[in-house]
């Protein structure tokens, strides 16, 4: 079906990680999660991974349907659970680069203890957040992303609760680098990823994807494309600032860019650092 | 009539003074959304007035455009239906220059 | 396969049943270990977490249960050997992973030592109410297995049994201790490690391009991979066919549920474990499990100084539950007279099994401490009349 994989033709940069034989995928058209995964793609191509050695551990969600497409190692799991699930997995194999591509729903509303510790510990995983303000699987319901104002299934007369800022979120749990960029900003995406897949530690980048079908509907936004274009044109620049001041607003500016990027032990370096002291210090005392 | 690449038709090659690109179309992936033709930096695509088989309209290289082979539409391609590569030229010097943004 | 000399603990300790639950699961060669504190199980978790280093494991105590139980499951995919531990209102809260390791076939072991419920209940003393929720807590149809101790030394024995179970059939396995069982002290014998059979985890030798990771053997059980060994395969809690694969059809819910029920199911038979007495003439049959099982055979005892014909059923696995033993005893015996820490669970499964042939009258127990002997040999009293 597809002629990408005809001996004589050269193939899409996507198809060495992609289950070709899954395609077309579920996601609608004008949907920003298929961009993510050609920047992740190109990413794994750069940053020259052993793809054997890259795990993908998605949640439950439009976003959490990345793990069933990419041929990796990947897992899908329980909504909300990713994180703790790819905690053992690379507790288990640290030779593993283990990326969680997940949503902003199942990441951070149900997953939010999760990402908040994990963060904090430093857990060496790479979370690729798509953010498109929705819960899109379930059919448009609000999120703890959702602009104020904004119309959803669950708020139909406007969403009224303050949503996350995601940057903010991560860095003040801990996270050791923290992205923010819009499904426009593709070459950028993929640079993040490369850093985020070579960073030791909790690495997390917050992708604003559009939601044709839910989000950008209900609230008359016009198709996937509108959305792209206002990302283009709304949002701003701006590495190195601070996460405090990225809050997003409906329709309003977008600051995308790198915050944060830190050095600090991982979880398994300080569990290692610590019991090695302890243990040597105690046998030391004995003899 | 498409310029489409599939299997059975040729691929549509852009011709350029310096930079050449071929762009694949894979027709049937394709959910119409319009990234391609919208961030393509030498507008070099359209929606075609042509139906795929999920009723969508896919993209197709418009006649006397240049593709440079930059490859944003593969890249912002939700749907992996698209993709470009560079060609290089024999008779003219190749210059490494840039189209991306 | 045998054990890991360096992970076994060989020689005769004084330990309590938290303990031995704990150096069981070393045994059997448990390298990870998520957990979270709940009396009165945290013994447990605080013991792993000391011996962890010492024996190459991996203790991280999570956020809450939701993570703790699938944090091992990312553990077993990841190549370990994974348990964690709880009481009731965890146990609860673990219940969506729990079906997930059935859906997924992730071998891995739930210890739940009961306390009074429901709800916060009484956390520092015993309950039995957890053993129906540990069979169907989760919701959807599968299968798991149970075991249930009555003493230290069983918790070591059966830990080890338990992980042995969860890799032959690639089921999570629930381990039902009690509060009494596991803060009770008594001598716990732990053999050289070349006495401990381990059941190795049923990795495939078929290269990327030929495994399937739900393709059955000929016991109905897949073989199993890791990642990081170039397999590239994918794992869901959705209904998936054999390549793992969503395939969200009726067809392959049939196929891919019943599988998951039957593989434990059909095997119910060959996987009973009991400890019995006095069956051979008996007229009236106890059957009791855990701690309360201790206070039963003491009743059993001196209702035969009564010259009363009763027997003894425990069983060691109550899950899949013993129905052969039951049905066949119900042909010839008078009555099954069930003990349990609770209102009622495993009394609905002996009475079913008894089909109507022979009586079955429970011994209840709201929780927080053991039967009255006495109580119990007045219920066999009466039902001897």
């Amino acid at each position: 079906m597809s002629t990408s994989s005809t001996s004589a033709l050269p193939t899409n940069p996507v198809i060495p990680i992609l289950r070709t034989e899954r395609m077309p995928h579920i996601w609608c058209p004008g949907c920003g999660i298929g961009t993510t995964v050609n920047c992740f793609a190109r990413a794994l191509v750069e940053s020259k991974l052993p793809l054997d050695k890259v795990a993908v551990v998605s949640g439950i969600g439009c976003t959490g349907r990345v793990a069933g497409y990419v041929k990796l190692d990947s897992f899908h799991t329980t909504h909300g659970r990713a994180i703790p699930f790819a905690t053992g997995l690379k507790l288990a194999n640290p030779d593993l680069t283990v990326v969680v591509y997940s949503g902003d729903g199942d990441l951070i509303a149900i997953g939010g203890n999760h990402f908040i510790h994990a963060a904090r510990r430093n857990a060496d995983l790479k979370i690729i957040c798509v953010n498109n303000f929705i819960y899109g699987m379930t059919g448009g319901q609000v999120a703890p992303t959702t602009p104020v104002g904004a119309l959803a299934t669950t708020s139909p007369y406007g969403s009224y609760e303050r949503p996350f800022n995601l940057p903010y979120l991560a860095e003040s749990s801990g996270a050791v680098y923290v992205a923010r960029w819009t499904a426009f900003h593709v070459r950028h995406i993929t640079r993040s990823m490369v850093k985020a897949f070579s960073k030791k530690g909790f690495a997390f980048i917050e992708i604003i994807a559009p939601c044709p079908t839910l989000y950008q509907r209900r609230n008359r936004l016009g198709t996937g494309l509108e959305a792209m274009q206002f990302y283009k044109q709304k949002s701003v620049i701006k590495n190195g600032a601070s996460t405090k001041d990225v809050e997003i607003s409906f329709q309003g500016e977008i600051v995308v860019g790198e915050f944060v990027n830190i050095e600090r032990p991982t979880l398994r370096q300080a569990m290692d650092l610590q019991l090695q002291r302890t243990l040597a210090s105690r046998s030391a005392t004995r003899k | 009539m498409n310029e489409a690449i599939t299997p059975e038709a040729p691929p549509a090659v852009a011709r350029s003074r310096k930079l050449r690109g071929i762009v694949y179309i894979d027709w049937d992936l394709c959910k119409g959304c319009g990234f391609c033709v919208d961030f393509c930096p030498t507008k070099v695509l359209a929606l075609s007035e042509e139906f795929n088989a999920h009723g969508y309209h896919p993209p197709y290289l418009l006649p006397e455009r240049t593709c440079t082979g930059c490859d944003l539409c593969g890249l912002y391609c939700p749907d992996f239906a698209i993709f470009s590569v560079r060609v290089p030229i024999e008779t003219e010097p190749s210059e490494g220059g840039s189209s991306e943004s | 396969m045998k054990a890991d000399p360096k992970m076994v603990l060989t020689g005769v300790h004084f330990l309590d049943g938290d303990q031995a639950c704990c150096e069981g699961a070393i045994a059997a060669g448990a390298n990870f270990v998520a957990g979270y504190p709940i009396t009165p199980s945290t013994e447990i978790v605080e013991r792993y977490a000391s011996r962890a280093p010492k024996v190459g494991g991996v203790f991280l105590q999570m956020e809450d249960e939701l993570a703790s139980s699938i944090a091992i499951q990312g553990a077993v995919w990841g190549g370990a050997k994974a348990f964690t531990v709880t009481s009731g209102p965890g146990f609860s809260l673990m219940m969506e992973h729990i079906g997930f390791a059935a859906m997924t076939e992730t071998p891995c072991v739930f210890v739940d030592v009961q306390r009074g419920g429901p709800s916060t209940g009484l956390p520092t003393l015993p309950g039995q109410a957890d053993v129906m929720q540990a069979r169907w807590g989760s919701h959807g149809d599968y299968e798991i297995i149970a075991l249930c101790p009555n003493s230290p030394q069983e918790c070591f024995d059966l830990m080890i049994d338990a992980f042995n179970l969860s890799e032959q059939y690639r089921v999570p396995v629930m381990f039902m201790m009690d509060e009494c069982v596991g803060h009770m002290t008594e001598k716990v014998v732990i053999p050289p490690a070349d006495a401990i059979d381990v059941f190795p985890r049923r990795y495939t030798s078929l290269p990327p391009e030929e495994y399937f990771p739900y393709r059955p053997g000929p016991d109905g059980i897949p073989e199993m991979v890791k990642a990081g060994d170039g397999y590239h395969f994918h794992i869901t809690g959705l209904t998936h066919d054999e390549q793992g694969y969503p395939a969200m059809t009726w067809q392959e819910q049939e196929k891919l549920v019943r599988r998951l029920v039957e593989k434990i199911r059909l095997n119910g038979e060959r996987l009973e474990r009991n400890e019995t007495h006095g069956l051979e003439d008996a007229e009236i049959v106890i059957v009791a499990y855990g701690i309360s099982s201790r206070v039963a055979l003491h009743a059993v005892q001196m209702a035969r100084e009564q010259g009363l014909k009763v027997g003894f059923l425990r069983p060691l696995m109550l899950w899949p539950f013993p129905e052969k033993t039951v049905r066949e005893l119900a042909h010839r015996v008078k009555a099954f007279v069930v003990v349990e820490m609770n209102y009622g669970q495993i009394v609905y499964e002996v009475e079913r099994c008894a089909a109507g042939e022979a009586r079955t009258v429970l011994v209840p127990h709201g929780g927080g401490t053991v039967h009255d002997p006495q109580e119990i040999l007045k219920a066999i009293c009466e039902v001897a009349q």
